[in-house]
């Protein structure tokens, strides 16, 4: 690229090679600043968590009682309540996310229809968190209370089961989506094999379309649960914020990240306020490490 | 045999039944969303709600234009510094495929898009707010330029990597500079896509509150001073919403009114340009 | 030729922004009108109306966000703000981890009501200390125990879960709350303990009174704990409660002024729980403003400090019209008196900043 690059004019050449010279450090620069920029955002969290990884250890992660008056902390309830929420959403959701990656990819591609369900689907992960926290707390709640009216449980109306209804909504475009990307990728070839030994549409899909995706769709699956696990406002709208352990999937709880966003600009001690981000270092590294498994995974299945 | 056929058609027929259902249940809790915010809000939405400031507690009336100002000034900001950032960086990313930077670059965005909001806010009070010793504006914008950036970089990588090399190959046989070749030929070439990439960030972040807690906090009064706290959309609709008051609840209905459409309307025109430069191209 | 025009108009526009900015900062610097403050929810009622009023007298433009007295002090330890407002007093740990002495100011005292949704139940029901205290440890689950109704004769209880909703953060309301249940329930004492943020054996939690109110107001059989400021605004039901003289008191203005009527210490930290007047309303407490003694700090200007002194001494004296009619007691002349005195000990540089 150089070679062809050095074929320029020799009329006002220095300044050009000047400039150029400068643009190709800018990109390189900038480049590194990425770089820079996630190794700093950890390293903030690190440092800041040192105060309380000193403290309190590793047994913290296991740690059942979350009590700033006597300086105990225990991230355990915070980490069932997000495991909790997320993997109820998860489970919630799979089902529609794979008709729509389905009903999209393989039923109808083109159509009116389709792109009214697309953009829709598009549309969801728009809406930011907040307002879904709203609707949450003014509809969703007072529907819930009845349902748990019904059961015979505590009506607090809010808590883990609302939560997670409200973030399979939010996480259902992600899975889907990509879902849809993947069943596209499935060989022509393969379907028609299929369908020529008479198979068939429930069957192709059950035998060839899901077998040969399953592994993207595990991937989608994955990126919502990242989603799932570092969404702060609608869940800490609807979610109780209390610390205890949560007995059932209608108690009241907290999420990590609604912990931080409850306490953080009042936690008073420094071992309190450290116990808080490493918190979010958690988080943190939990969320990049579902994010590149599921990235690695998509990539590997394009490639193929 | 002919039973076991008609079984097998007529399971075919229910599966695509309860998909298409569930395919499209998905949409109700979204039409739902959007209209009951639009019957809640619209009544709300008047000139004194678009030019006052709140009223102090439990007094009814007042407005939301202290919040409305504040957003459009934070987006508006992380986007100055947003924009050129994310623009280079995805021209880097496109124009280096392989190398070892690159892919640990292209890796850290990656990591960055994965992010927890919240985490961003975190680091940046520790960043910003604390060594300058007070919530300011534009560390919210900061926050948010943070989030910015892997949206912008991934479009721009994206549209760039499909703009044809003989376009730059014909550029760069001209003798024209390789910053020129890029920035006048390339770079203009995928302004489409990369403009809905811009759009699309700034609909992302529009909304986004968590990092905003720690760093814009809020404030009741008019405010334009960036180094100063600043009300936003998204933190009234927080602190409104979980709040008791009836006049509150209306005013956060219209602010999430207008916060909503503004996000989709950004969401609608993006999905419109792109489609555009997909005919185009 | 077109080209570079383009690229000088960028530049020009890049610096008439930049200046722009500078030039607004700069402005800013010299008359800067606002100040900067955080802390109790307790307060924020009052405070809105001070500051709004305080904004149409003299201009200043007074910033305070209502994130919890625990947020309020630990900004004012970060220097994030300029004053913080707490509704209990700084304990040992947070009073060394700001290393430099802070000044409490009292600004007005108020009640922290047993705010209650109860569909079909009856307005203002009796509860005594150790109902509140077992309702709060969970042992009371339901409206009807017979421990409720038996105080509350003739009076209907509905048969229906008792939801305890508490509060999410660091809050003054609920060390003035854990403190009055800490004093009456030695229980409480042992298990849960006196704190602006406590371990709670029950209930959810809400993020400021104003989301406690909020939680109570929206879940029938909810029980919760506010300032009778968010009860009366936003008509919602709460309790007499039986003081330490034997008397079910409702929590009111006169109430809570019974409860206040006492001396106060030099340094003014004093708790108004389990209080010995007989009229007294016994959940009760003051909230103090928090500034550090020292105003020259972080390059703080002279005019910020005064400004900041001229807003506190304008809360204890003109601001406390405003009181009553959100039924916060006023300052008493003795508390005012040592509100002055301590507001007087605030220096820049080592001089005193108000004469």
């Amino acid at each position: 690229m150089t070679s062809i690059a050095g074929t320029k004019r020799e009329k006002n050449s220095s300044g050009q090679i000047r400039a150029e010279a400068l643009f190709k450090r800018t990109l390189v620069l900038i480049g590194c600043a990425m770089v820079v920029l996630v190794l700093g955002i950890l390293l903030t969290l690190v440092i800041e968590s040192i105060p309380s990884l000193k403290s309190l250890g590793l047994k913290y992660l296991w740690g059942k009682t979350w009590d700033p008056v006597n300086n105990v902390y225990g991230a355990f309830p915070f980490l069932l309540g997000t495991l909790l929420t997320s993997f109820l959403a998860l489970i919630i959701s799979i089902p529609f996310s794979f008709a729509i990656a389905i009903y999209l990819g393989e039923y109808q591609p083109k159509g009116w229809l389709s792109n009214f369900l697309k953009n829709t689907v598009e549309l969801i992960a728009a809406v930011p968190s907040v307002i879904y926290g709203f609707w949450g707390l003014i509809v969703l709640v007072p529907m819930v209370r009845t349902l748990e009216i019904k059961l015979g449980v505590l009506p607090y109306g809010i808590g883990i089961f609302t939560s997670a209804l409200i973030l399979t909504i939010m996480i259902i475009p992600y899975s889907a989506s990509l879902g849809r990307e993947m069943i596209r990728l499935v060989p022509s070839q393969l379907k028609e094999a299929a369908y020529s030994l008479g198979a068939t549409r429930y069957e192709v899909i059950r035998s060839v379309v899901l077998p040969f995706t399953k592994s993207g769709l595990f991937a989608g699956i994955l990126l919502s649960l990242g989603r799932a696990l570092g969404e702060t406002m609608a869940v800490t709208m609807v979610i109780g914020n209390t610390s205890l352990i949560p007995t059932s999937i209608f108690a009241p709880g907290n999420t990590m990240a609604s912990v931080i966003a409850n306490e953080f600009t009042e936690a008073d001690h420094t071992v309190y306020l450290s116990a808080l981000i490493e918190l979010g270092l958690v988080l943190f590294l939990v969320t990049v490490v579902i994010n590149m498994v599921g990235k690695r995974i998509i990539k590997r299945f394009t490639n193929e | 045999m002919q039973v076991r056929v008609k079984y097998r058609v007529v399971k075919s027929k229910l599966a695509q039944a309860l998909i298409v259902f569930l395919a499209f249940v998905i949409t109700l809790p979204l039409i739902a969303i959007i209209l009951y915010i639009f019957k809640e809000g619209i009544t709300k939405i008047n000139w004194t709600f678009l030019t006052h400031i709140p009223k102090p507690v439990g007094e009814s009336g007042g407005g939301i234009v202290n919040a409305l100002i504040g957003s459009i000034l934070i987006v508006f900001s992380a986007s100055v510094m947003a924009v050129p950032v994310g623009i280079l960086c995805g021209i880097y990313l496109s124009e280096n495929k392989t190398g070892r930077l690159s892919y640990w670059s292209r890796l850290c965005v990656d990591v960055l898009q994965g992010v927890p909001s919240i985490v961003i806010g975190i680091v940046v009070y520790f960043w910003i707010v604390k060594p300058i010793g007070s919530f300011s504006a534009i560390s919210g914008s900061v926050a948010l330029a943070i989030m910015m950036l892997p949206i912008l970089i991934r479009s721009t990588e994206e549209t760039l990597k499909l703009i044809p090399f003989s376009l730059k190959e014909a550029g760069l046989a001209l003798g024209l500079p390789y910053h020129r070749v890029i920035l006048k030929v390339i770079v203009p070439c995928g302004m489409s896509g990369i403009l809905s990439g811009i759009l699309l960030s700034v609909a992302r972040i529009a909304g986004e509150t968590a990092p905003l807690l720690f760093t814009a906090f809020g404030n009741p009064y008019l405010n334009t001073n960036m180094t100063k706290p600043m009300q936003s959309l998204p933190l009234l609709i927080f602190n409104y919403a979980t709040s008791p008051y009836d006049d509150w609840h209306d005013l956060a209905w219209g602010a999430a009114l207008i916060l909503l459409f503004t996000v989709l309307l950004l969401n609608i025109i993006t999905k419109l340009t792109t489609r555009k430069w997909n005919v185009q191209l | 030729m077109k080209l570079y025009f383009k690229k000088e108009l960028i530049l020009a526009i890049l610096i008439m922004l930049g200046s722009a900015f500078f030039s607004q900062n700069k402005l800013s610097a010299q008359n800067d009108k606002t100040l900067l403050g955080a802390g109790s929810t307790f307060i924020y009622p009052l405070f809105s109306k001070l500051f709004s009023e305080y904004n149409k007298k003299t201009g200043v433009e007074v910033n305070y966000q209502s994130i919890g007295s625990g947020g309020g002090i630990l900004q004012l330890t970060n220097k994030t703000v300029d004053f913080g407002a707490s509704d209990g007093p700084l304990n040992g740990e947070q009073a060394t981890k700001m290393g430099v002495p802070a000044l409490h100011i009292p600004m007005a005292s108020g009640a922290v009501v047993i705010t209650y949704n109860l569909p079909g139940g009856s307005s203002n029901i009796n509860l005594t200390p150790d109902i509140i205290a077992d309702i709060y440890l969970g042992k009371i689950k339901q409206w009807n125990d017979p421990r409720i109704v038996g105080i509350n004769k003739g009076v209907n209880v509905p048969a229906f879960p008792i939801l305890v909703v508490h509060r999410a953060e660091a809050s003054g309301t609920t060390n003035i709350f854990t403190n009055y249940l800490s004093k009456v329930s030695p229980e409480w004492m042992s298990k849960v303990g006196t704190a602006s943020a406590v371990n709670w054996p029950v209930g959810l939690g809400g993020k400021g009174n104003e989301s406690v109110a909020g939680l109570v107001k929206q879940t029938p059989g909810a029980v919760g704990y506010v300032e009778l400021i968010y009860a009366l605004q936003n008509k919602m039901e709460y309790a007499k409660v039986k003081n330490k003289k034997g008397k079910f008191i409702l929590p009111s203005l006169a109430s809570v002024t019974a409860a206040g009527n006492i001396t106060l210490p030099a340094d003014s930290k004093i708790f108004l729980t389990d209080t010995d007047a007989a009229d007294g309303y016994p959940i009760c407490g003051f909230t103090w403003a928090l500034i550090y003694q020292e105003q020259n700090y972080g390059g703080r200007s002279l005019d910020r400090a005064t400004k900041l002194l001229n807003l506190l001494w304008w809360n204890i004296h003109e601001g406390q019209q405003f009181t009553t009619p959100l039924n916060y007691a006023p300052l008493s002349k003795q508390a005012l008196q040592v509100a002055e005195r301590i507001l007087k000990s605030a220096t820049y540089s080592g001089k005193p900043i108000l004469k």
